[in-house]
C-alpha cells in the first residue's frame, strides 16, 4: 500500500530546535537545530548512536521537555507556550510513552499500571482491554517484579495506548530485551499503529528495526542527517538480529 | 479506588518497617505533649472542682487565744464572705504496731457537721456524731498508710491526757491537698495525720471553750485579699497571732500550684522540645522518601499528572502516616498520662479527677508533625516535580566531585577504597550528611535530656543529706527550750552528739518582693548541719546578718549587703532591718540562718533553742524515741534518714516517673532516626552498592561503604548531640526550680556515655536490620532499573 505525504496531515512540526544540557559541570549540545515533520498514523523509526540527539528529540516531541530554542507545532497549535500546565494536559492527553526501562511503577499490578494513565485520561479503553491487545490479560495481576523485561514492555505498551493516545513515542523499546522478546514487542507496536492508527515514534540505535517504518530519520550530533522512505513495512517478525 | 491510591496503600505496606519508625517519632512528639498536657489538667481540675465545692478558704490566721465573739467582727471587715473560728492543735497518736512517733493535728469541726469552710470530703463512714467527744474523721492517706477504717480506734495523747480515739470516717480536705507535717518538706503518711473532732470536746481538752485559735475566711467575688489581712491583723494583733495570709502562703496550696507551676512549664518545654525535634526529623525523613521516589514521579508526570496531583498523592502517604503517629502518640500518651498523674495522686488527694485527652492537645499534635511531615514531602515532591520529567527519568548527574582534602592528605595511603568512597560521599553531600547527623544528634540531645535528671536527682539527695542534713534526726519542742536542756538530751540512749537550733517564723521582705519562712539560728560552724556554697565547701555563718539560700536570695532580687525586712511572727513581734550577708547554694528547701546567738538578741531572749538536732548509735533508735515520746515537750521527732527516703520517693514518682517515659521516648527517637537514615541511605544506593559488587568488591567490602557512613555519621553526631542536650537540660533546669527542690544543672559522665551508648546501638541494631537487605542485592536488577 502505497501513500504520499500530502495524503495525510501533519501532526508535528518541529522547526530550529536545539536543546542544551548541563550535566554537571558539562554542557551538551543534544540537538543543534532540526526541522521534522510527522504525519498522522505513520510509523517513524529514528535511528542514531547514542549522543546522537534522538532521545531528546522524542522528549520534546512528546512533551515531556521543552526545547532550548525553536518551535514545535502539534496539529497546527503552538507548544510550550503555556508552560508546564500546557504540557501536562497534552501528554495526559495525546501521548504515550514507551521507555527503555519498561518505567513500571513497582509497587502497582500490571492492571493498576495501565489505569494509573486510564484514571486521568478523557475516553480511555478498559485496562484490561489494553492488556488483551499486547496480549498480557491473563498476566493482569502480576506485580512488575512477577513479570519478564518483555511482558514489562509489552504492559508498558498498553499503558501507553491505553488513553488512545495520538502519538506513541517508543525509547529503545527493545534496548533491554534479547532479539526474540525484542520483536515480540515490536510486533505489539506495529498491531497498535496498524490496527488503532496511532502516529508512532520509534528510536533505537539497531538499524534492523528501521524496516519495519514508513520512514526512517538517521540522526547525527544534534542533526537530521537523512531521512527515507520504505517502499514496503517489513513485518517485524521477518526482523532478526 | 485509583491506582494512585492503590500505589498510596502498597507503598505503605511497603515501607512498614520505615512507616512504624517513622510514625514512633511522631508519637513520641505527640505523647509528650499527651502526658505534659493531659496530667496537668486532672491536676489543675481536681484542685479547682475541690476547692469550689468546698469552699476552701481565701484567708488564713493562727493565733494564740481569741474570745468567739470576735467572729462577729471579723466577718464585718470589708470584703469578708464568710468566717470560720475553730481550734487547732498539736496530737501525738499511737498506732497499734507501729514504733515510730506518730504525730497529728486536731482540728475543730462545728458539732457533728460540715465545717461551712473547707468542708471535708466523705469517703468512708461519717463525722462525728453530735456530742462525742471520742470520735474523729480521720485523713484518708494517714488512713490508708496505718490501715484505719470506720471504726477502728486510736490512740491519742491530747494535751497530757491519753484517750482512746474511734474513727467516724475517712475524709478528705482542701486543706490538706499536699498534707505536709509541720517540719516535713515531703508528706510522711505513717507518721503525721490530720484528724477532725467536734468543736465542743476538743475545746475543752484545750481550754478553748468559748475561744479560738485559728480562723479561716472566704471573701466577697472582687474583694482583694490584702485589705482584709491588714484589717485582720489588726484585729487579732492582741491575741497572739503569728500573721494572716492568704492562699499563696498556705503550705498545701503553695506546693500543688508550684507543682502545677512545674507542669505547666514542663507541658510547654518537654513537649516542645520533643515535638520540635521529631517534626525535624520528620521532615528530613519524608523528604528523602520522596526523593526515592523521584524516578516515578517522574514517569507519572510523564504520563500528564500534574504536580499538584502528585503532591496531593504524596501528602496522603505523608497523612497516613502521621495519622499512624498521632494515633498512637494520643493512645500511648493518654495512657502514660493516666499513669503519671496517678503517680502524683499519692501526693496530691483529690475526691475526682478528670481524665480527659482534649482535642485541642491532639489537634496541637496532629497540626506540627503534619505541618512538619508535610513540609518535606512538599519540598522533595516539588523538587522533583519542576523538574522536566526527561531530566527527572535520567539518573541524576553525577554530583560534582573534586578532589578535596582527603586525595592530598598522607590519610588517603591508609584508607581503603571502600573507606575512601564513604569519605568522599560525606565529604561531597555535605548538606545531607549534615543533616543526618543533626537529626542523629538531637536524638542524642534527647538521650541526655531524658537522662541526665537522674543523676542530678542523686546528686541533689547527696548534697542534701551527706553535706547539708548531717544530723541524724531532729526533736522539735512545743515551747522554746533553755539551750541546756541538751545536756539533758546527752543522757539519753543512743545520743552521741546534741547541737541547739533556734527556729523564727518570719517573712522577709525586700523591695516588691517577700517570702514566709524560718530563720534557722545555729552555731557558727555546726558540726551536724552544713552551710555549702556552690561548691559544696562548708561555710562559717557570720557573727550577725542574715544568710539565705541562694534560690530565696535570687526570689527576693536580694544581694550581700542589701538591707531586709525581716517581721518577726512570734513573740514580740515586730519589724527589723537585718543585712544579708552571704547565700549558701542547698538543692532542697527555702530557708534562712543566723548565727544563734545574734538571732536570740534579735528576739530579745536568752540563748534559747527551739529543738535539737541529734547524731544517733542507729542501734538504739526505737529505745530513745520510746523516751523521747514520753517527755511532754516533745512535739515532733523528725528522722533525716526517713525524711531521706521520702524525698527520694517523692522525687522519683513524679518527676524520674515522667523523666523515665520521656527516656523511652528518645530511646525510640533515637533508633526511628538511625534506623530510616540507614533504610534511606541503602534505598538511595542499592544501585551505586550493586554495580560495586558486580565489580567484584565483596559483600563485607559493601556492607562496609553503608555501615560504616552510618557509623561515621553517629560518631559525628555524638558530640553535637552532647552540646545540644546540655543546652536543652540547661533550659529545662532553669525552668523547673521551685521552692521544694532544685535540680542541679550537673551533666554526670554517665548521662553523656548513656547518651552515646544509646545511639550506638541504635546504629547497631540498625545495621542489623539493613545486613539481610545488603546480603540479598540483587545486582542484575539493580543495574538494570534505572534508578
Amino acid at each position: 500500500m502505497e501513500r504520499t505525504d500530502s495524503d495525510r496531515s501533519v501532526v508535528f512540526e518541529a522547526r530550529g530546535l536545539t536543546r542544551v544540557y548541563h550535566m554537571g559541570e558539562v554542557a551538551i549540545h543534544a540537538l543543534r537545530g532540526v526541522d521534522l515533520d510527522l504525519y498522522a498514523g505513520e510509523l517513524v523509526v529514528m535511528l542514531g548512536a547514542s549522543g546522537s540527539g534522538k532521545s531528546t528529540l522524542l522528549n520534546i516531541l512528546g512533551g515531556l521537555d521543552a526545547p532550548t530554542e525553536g518551535t514545535i507545532r502539534y496539529r497546527g497549535e503552538l507548544l510550550g507556550d503555556g508552560g508546564e500546565r500546557e504540557l501536562t494536559r497534552f501528554r495526559r492527553e495525546h501521548v504515550g510513552f514507551v521507555f527503555q526501562f519498561y518505567n513500571m511503577i513497582p509497587s502497582l499490578t500490571a492492571l493498576e499500571n495501565v489505569a494509573v494513565v486510564t484514571d486521568i485520561a478523557r475516553e480511555p479503553m478498559a485496562p484490561i482491554e489494553a492488556l488483551r491487545l499486547v496480549g498480557l490479560e491473563d498476566r493482569a495481576d502480576h506485580f512488575p517484579s512477577q513479570l519478564s523485561g518483555g511482558e514489562q514492555q509489552r504492559v508498558a505498551i498498553a499503558r501507553a495506548v491505553a488513553k488512545r493516545p495520538a502519538v506513541l513515542m517508543c525509547d529503545e523499546p527493545t534496548g533491554a530485551l534479547d532479539s526474540k522478546t525484542g520483536i515480540r514487542v515490536l510486533e505489539v507496536i506495529e498491531q497498535v499503529n496498524r490496527e488503532i492508527g496511532t502516529t508512532t515514534v520509534v528510536i533505537t540505535h539497531n538499524a534492523v528495526i528501521a524496516r519495519m517504518a514508513d520512514r526512517v530519520v538517521r540522526l547525527r550530533d544534534g542533526l537530521i542527517d537523512d531521512i527515507d522512505r520504505n517502499v514496503e513495512r517489513a513485518a517485524p517478525a521477518t526482523l532478526s538480529w | 479506588m485509583l491506582a494512585l491510591d492503590h500505589k498510596l496503600l502498597r507503598d505503605l505496606s511497603g515501607m512498614k518497617g520505615q512507616v512504624a519508625a517513622i510514625a514512633v517519632v511522631i508519637a513520641a512528639g505527640v505523647m509528650t505533649l499527651v502526658i505534659a498536657v493531659t496530667s496537668l489538667d486532672a491536676i489543675s481540675y481536681g484542685q479547682r472542682a475541690f476547692y469550689r465545692d468546698h469552699d476552701f478558704a481565701e484567708v488564713f490566721a493562727q493565733l494564740k487565744r481569741a474570745p468567739e465573739y470576735l467572729a462577729g467582727k471579723i466577718a464585718a471587715i470589708d470584703g469578708v464572705n464568710r468566717v470560720h473560728t475553730r481550734v487547732v492543735a498539736p496530737v501525738r497518736l499511737e498506732i497499734a504496731g507501729f514504733d515510730d512517733p506518730v504525730s497529728g493535728h486536731l482540728i475543730s469541726i462545728p458539732d457533728g457537721e460540715q465545717p461551712p469552710i473547707n468542708s471535708l470530703h466523705l469517703r468512708e463512714g461519717r463525722l462525728p456524731e453530735s456530742g462525742r467527744a471520742d470520735s474523729v474523721a480521720v485523713s484518708e492517706p494517714f488512713a490508708e498508710a496505718h490501715g484505719l477504717r470506720a471504726g477502728d480506734r486510736l490512740r491519742a495523747i491530747i494535751n497530757g491526757r491519753l484517750e482512746t480515739l474511734t474513727v467516724s470516717g475517712i475524709v478528705l480536705s482542701p486543706e490538706y491537698i499536699y498534707q505536709l507535717g509541720p517540719a516535713d518538706l515531703i508528706p510522711d503518711y505513717e507518721r503525721f495525720g490530720v484528724l477532725w473532732m467536734n468543736r465542743r470536746a476538743l475545746g475543752r481538752a484545750f481550754d478553748m471553750d468559748g475561744a479560738f485559735n485559728s480562723v479561716v475566711l472566704t471573701l466577697q467575688a472582687h474583694a482583694e485579699p490584702e485589705p482584709v489581712i491588714a484589717a485582720l491583723d489588726r484585729l487579732l494583733a492582741d491575741y497572739g497571732t503569728l500573721g494572716a495570709y492568704a492562699r499563696d502562703e498556705q503550705v498545701s496550696h503553695r506546693i500543688l500550684s508550684q507543682e502545677l507551676d512545674q507542669l505547666r512549664v514542663t507541658s510547654v518545654i518537654l513537649p516542645a522540645i520533643f515535638l520540635g525535634v521529631s517534626a525535624f526529623l520528620l521532615s528530613v525523613l519524608m523528604g528523602r522518601i520522596v526523593r526515592n521516589q523521584r524516578q516515578q514521579i517522574a514517569v507519572l508526570k510523564a504520563f500528564g499528572y500534574s504536580s499538584a496531583e502528585l503532591i496531593r498523592h504524596y501528602a496522603m502517604l505523608t497523612a497516613a502516616i502521621v495519622l499512624v503517629g498521632v494515633v498512637l502518640g494520643v493512645v500511648l500518651g493518654g495512657w502514660a498520662a493516666d499513669w503519671v498523674a496517678a503517680l502524683y495522686m499519692q501526693y496530691f488527694r483529690f475526691p475526682e479527677t478528670r481524665f480527659e485527652v482534649r482535642p485541642q492537645v491532639i489537634a496541637l499534635g496532629a497540626a506540627v508533625s503534619g505541618a512538619a511531615a508535610m513540609l518535606g514531602t512538599w519540598r522533595a515532591v516539588r523538587e522533583a516535580a519542576v523538574l522536566a520529567p526527561a531530566v527527572a527519568m535520567r539518573p541524576p548527574a553525577p554530583a560534582t566531585f573534586r578532589r578535596g582534602l582527603l586525595d592530598r592528605s598522607r590519610l588517603r595511603r591508609w584508607l581503603d577504597q571502600p573507606t575512601r568512597i564513604i569519605l568522599r560521599n560525606l565529604g561531597r553531600h555535605r548538606i545531607k550528611a549534615s543533616l543526618s547527623v543533626l537529626g542523629i544528634a538531637l536524638s542524642v540531645a534527647l538521650l541526655v535530656v531524658g537522662g541526665y535528671q537522674f543523676n542530678a536527682i542523686d546528686q541533689l539527695i547527696d548534697t542534701q543529706y551527706r553535706k547539708v542534713l548531717k544530723m541524724d534526726a531532729i526533736v522539735h519542742f512545743n515551747d522554746v527550750a533553755p539551750e541546756r536542756a541538751a545536756a539533758e538530751l546527752r543522757h539519753y540512749p543512743g545520743v552521741e552528739h546534741v547541737e541547739p537550733f533556734r527556729s523564727v517564723p518570719v517573712r522577709l521582705v525586700h523591695g516588691v518582693h517577700d517570702y514566709r519562712t524560718a530563720i534557722e539560728g545555729m552555731d557558727r560552724r555546726p558540726v551536724l548541719r552544713g552551710l555549702i556554697d556552690r561548691s559544696g565547701v562548708d561555710q562559717e555563718l557570720p557573727e550577725s546578718g542574715l544568710v539565705l539560700t541562694d534560690y530565696l536570695a535570687e526570689h527576693l532580687d536580694a544581694r550581700p549587703g542589701d538591707l531586709i525586712d525581716v517581721e518577726i511572727k512570734t513573740g514580740h513581734r515586730r519589724t527589723v532591718q537585718v543585712p544579708l550577708a552571704g547565700v549558701v547554694a542547698e538543692p532542697l528547701g527555702v530557708s534562712a540562718y543566723m548565727a544563734r546567738p545574734a538571732l536570740n538578741r534579735l528576739m530579745r531572749e536568752g540563748p534559747a533553742a527551739s529543738g535539737f538536732w541529734l547524731s544517733l548509735d542507729r542501734s538504739a533508735e526505737v529505745e530513745l524515741f520510746r523516751e523521747l515520746w514520753d517527755v511532754p515537750k516533745v512535739a515532733g521527732i523528725g528522722l533525716i534518714a526517713r525524711a531521706e527516703d521520702d524525698i527520694r520517693g517523692y522525687i522519683e514518682d513524679t518527676m524520674l516517673g515522667t523523666m523515665g517515659v520521656m527516656l523511652l521516648l528518645a530511646v525510640s527517637i533515637a533508633f526511628a532516626v538511625v534506623y530510616n537514615s540507614a533504610r534511606i541511605a541503602f534505598a538511595e544506593r542499592e544501585r551505586e552498592l550493586a554495580t560495586l559488587r558486580v565489580l567484584g568488591f565483596g559483600r563485607g567490602e559493601v556492607a562496609w561503604i553503608l555501615v560504616g557512613e552510618l557509623f561515621v555519621l553517629t560518631l559525628l553526631a555524638i558530640p553535637l548531640g552532647w552540646l545540644l542536650g546540655t543546652g536543652l537540660a540547661w533550659i529545662l533546669t532553669e525552668a523547673i526550680e521551685m521552692d521544694l527542690f532544685r535540680i542541679p544543672f550537673v551533666i554526670s559522665r554517665q548521662a553523656y556515655a548513656m547518651s552515646a551508648a544509646g545511639v550506638l546501638a541504635a546504629a547497631v541494631l540498625s545495621a542489623l536490620l539493613i545486613a539481610p537487605r545488603l546480603a540479598r542485592l540483587d545486582m542484575v536488577t539493580a543495574l538494570k532499573s534505572v534508578e
